[in-house]
């Protein structure tokens, strides 16, 4: 198991560099350098601005200097646009915010979908497995942006019960979540329903009946367990696919969290703030993707170390 | 049940007529009524993008100067004024506007789906042909571009070399490429044990010649299947880019930028600007979805 976890922390480490290395190379190489695009600087003001963000020297050693600062200090460098702010700060402010409403989505995804999914296929063929299935066809084509503006309109413009945007209090949280949480729900929903059918036909499930177990039982001890396996190597993706989406919500729902950032810079061209914020992200991925290997090693015993 | 009916009545009756894969697989395809419907829904979505043009009374670009400023009261869809879907904020006519949006949202789907399909498939046939060591560092590679937020990175490519609507198009296309390359390597891996690949190498063919000619159009039922369910995603990626205001840029519109419009706009009782984009978009998926499914039940030899 050890030997396991090593190994794929060190697929994790390569992956990482790689990422910093293309989203550099893709910054220095695109037209126009990122202090030109907004106005004509006077050639001192540019030569300026170059010297300190080290544009002047060779690109492996920006490249270097670059990864340094981020592996040894965990320094993105200051904004290319805002004079006084350094990217750490943009995300230190936005990214608790992000993380808050993220986690809670995730988990409440994990739990109803899982739930819905169990019970979902223990009553095979009967109302509410034909609801849950409904449900998760309806959510596919119901990403978190349409989900968005449907949940303002109806909660907030009709009913009038929950506030549409803003930050300040736990009620502020619910449409985020709702929006952000609805389609990983369903698509958990189907996936643990599927899964499941599949082990509640296996021998080891008969076996379980046979010996005269509990239904309650059988389904918790035997088959989640075996059923969780396909729900796990989507949590990975699913992650991704959240905090992708936790950029529309952002915008959105004006919750100021770091997709706001994200798509500020991007309109400003703040290269340094999309590169970091990208990175970040990558970074959280990787990690995550760690979690769920080693999770997934813990629970199937056929994988190998 | 059916079918094996039908084949001894017919192996008695007639002289026996082969059937092929493909046939087979049309049948199992009608017959899917999921399947069937999200065809239709289709066959409606493309008439409309494509003959919805010469139905508007408006073009895409005018300006109803009588709605103007009044959107809210004046501008919702009505048959007298001839904006049959309301006008936007500005006063365009929003059935012209949503015209013009699917047609682009169909286009970025299917020449999307297109080129992470050309791109996935070479790749994928290339490694599981090589096999060994090549074939290890290919897939390594792909496990850490699957590991890439390919969402902020698109943008980052947008940012960076001008929103252009052809970067948007290829940029969609190479970041969803490795998916299919996954599939496809499995499957060559267990094509190039069989006789008629042996066959081809011991006659002396090229190495890529094998891969074009021998084993791509013996994937090409797979192929198929995740073309049609790569089409709606690319759909979702675009109009989720559109959304936040970094995809399409004006005078041109997706249903994703029609939907962020929409959206913007809803606090002023101009529900219809979100209701008729939203309306295609979710068609499109639907039908894109169900027609995929289809097919994999047809054709993926897999699930039978």
């Amino acid at each position: 198991m050890f030997s396991y976890i090593l190994k794929r922390i060190a697929i994790a480490i390569p992956t990482l560099l790689v990422l910093i290395v293309i989203s550099f190379v893709l910054m220095h190489a695109a037209p126009g350098g990122p202090f030109t695009a907004e106005r004509e600087l006077p050639p001192e003001v540019m030569a300026n601005l170059n010297a300190k963000y080290g544009l002047d020297d060779p690109l492996w050693k920006q490249i270097g200097t670059y990864v340094w600062n981020i592996v040894s200090a965990f320094d993105f460098g200051p904004s290319f646009v805002y004079k006084d702010r350094t990217v750490n700060e943009i995300i230190a402010q936005g990214f608790p915010i992000t993380l808050t409403y993220g986690l809670i989505s995730f988990v409440l995804a994990v739990l109803v979908g899982v739930t819905l999914g169990v019970a979902a296929a223990i009553r095979h063929n009967s109302m509410l497995d034909y609801i849950a299935v409904g449900m998760s066809i309806g959510a596919q084509v119901l990403p978190n942006f349409v989900m968005a503006p449907i949940l303002v309109l109806v909660f907030t413009l009709w009913l009038g019960w929950l506030p549409g945007g803003g930050w300040q209090g736990p009620e502020y949280w619910i449409l985020p979540v709702i929006a952000l949480s609805t389609s990983f729900m369903a698509s958990i929903a189907r996936i643990t329903r599927s899964s499941m059918l599949e082990v509640l036909t296996s021998n080891h499930i008969r076996t379980a009946r046979a010996k005269g177990l509990p239904e309650r039982r059988v389904i918790l001890r035997h088959a989640l367990k075996p059923a969780m396996l396909p729900v796990i190597s989507y949590l990975g993706p699913a992650f991704v696919a959240m905090i992708t989406g936790s950029v529309v919500v952002d915008i959105y729902f004006s919750t100021g969290g770091i997709g706001k950032a994200f798509v500020d810079s991007a309109l400003n061209r703040d290269y340094a703030v999309m590169m970091g914020v990208t990175i970040l992200v990558g970074a959280l991925t990787i990690f995550f993707n760690l979690v769920v290997d080693i999770l997934y090693g813990w629970i199937d015993p056929k994988i190998r170390y | 049940m059916v079918s094996t009916r039908e084949n001894t009545v017919s192996a008695q009756a007639l002289p026996a007529k082969g059937r092929s894969p493909w046939a087979d697989a049309r049948r199992r395809f009608f017959r899917n009524k999921a399947a069937m419907m999200g065809l239709v829904i289709l066959v409606f979505v493309a008439l409309f993008a494509i003959f919805g043009g010469y139905a508007a009374q408006w073009s895409n670009e005018e300006l109803d100067y009588n709605v103007m400023g009044q959107v809210a009261e004046l501008g919702g869809p009505s048959f007298e004024t001839g904006h049959y879907f309301g006008t936007d904020d500005l006063g365009r006519d929003l059935f012209a506007r949503t015209v013009q949006g699917t047609q682009i949202s169909l286009a970025v789907g299917v020449v999307g789906a297109i080129i992470a399909c050309v791109v996935g498939t070479l790749y994928g046939a290339t490694a599981g042909y090589a096999g060994g060591r090549i074939d290890g560092l290919m897939m390594r590679l792909v496990d850490i571009f699957m590991a890439v937020p390919y969402m902020f990175v698109l943008i980052l490519l947008l940012v960076m070399y001008g929103r252009s609507i052809t970067i948007l198009f290829v940029g969609i296309g190479l970041i969803s490429w490795m998916e299919m390359a996954r599939i496809v390597r499995g499957q060559t891996l267990s094509l190039k044990g069989r006789e008629f690949v042996e066959a081809a190498r011991a006659t002396g063919v090229a190495a890529p010649v094998i891969i074009l000619r021998h084993i791509v159009p013996n994937l090409m039922g797979v192929i198929a299947v995740y073309v049609t369910l790569l089409v709606p995603l690319m759909i979702l990626t675009e109009s989720f880019i559109s959304f936040l205001g970094l995809g399409i840029q004006e005078p041109l519109t997706s249903l994703g930028a029609l939907i962020s419009e929409g959206a913007g706009t809803i606090a002023y009782g101009t529900t219809w600007q979100l209701g008729f984009p939203l309306l295609f978009f979710c068609l499109t998926l639907f039908g894109f979805f169900f027609v995929g499914d289809g097919l994999r039940d047809a054709l993926d030899p897999k699930d039978r």
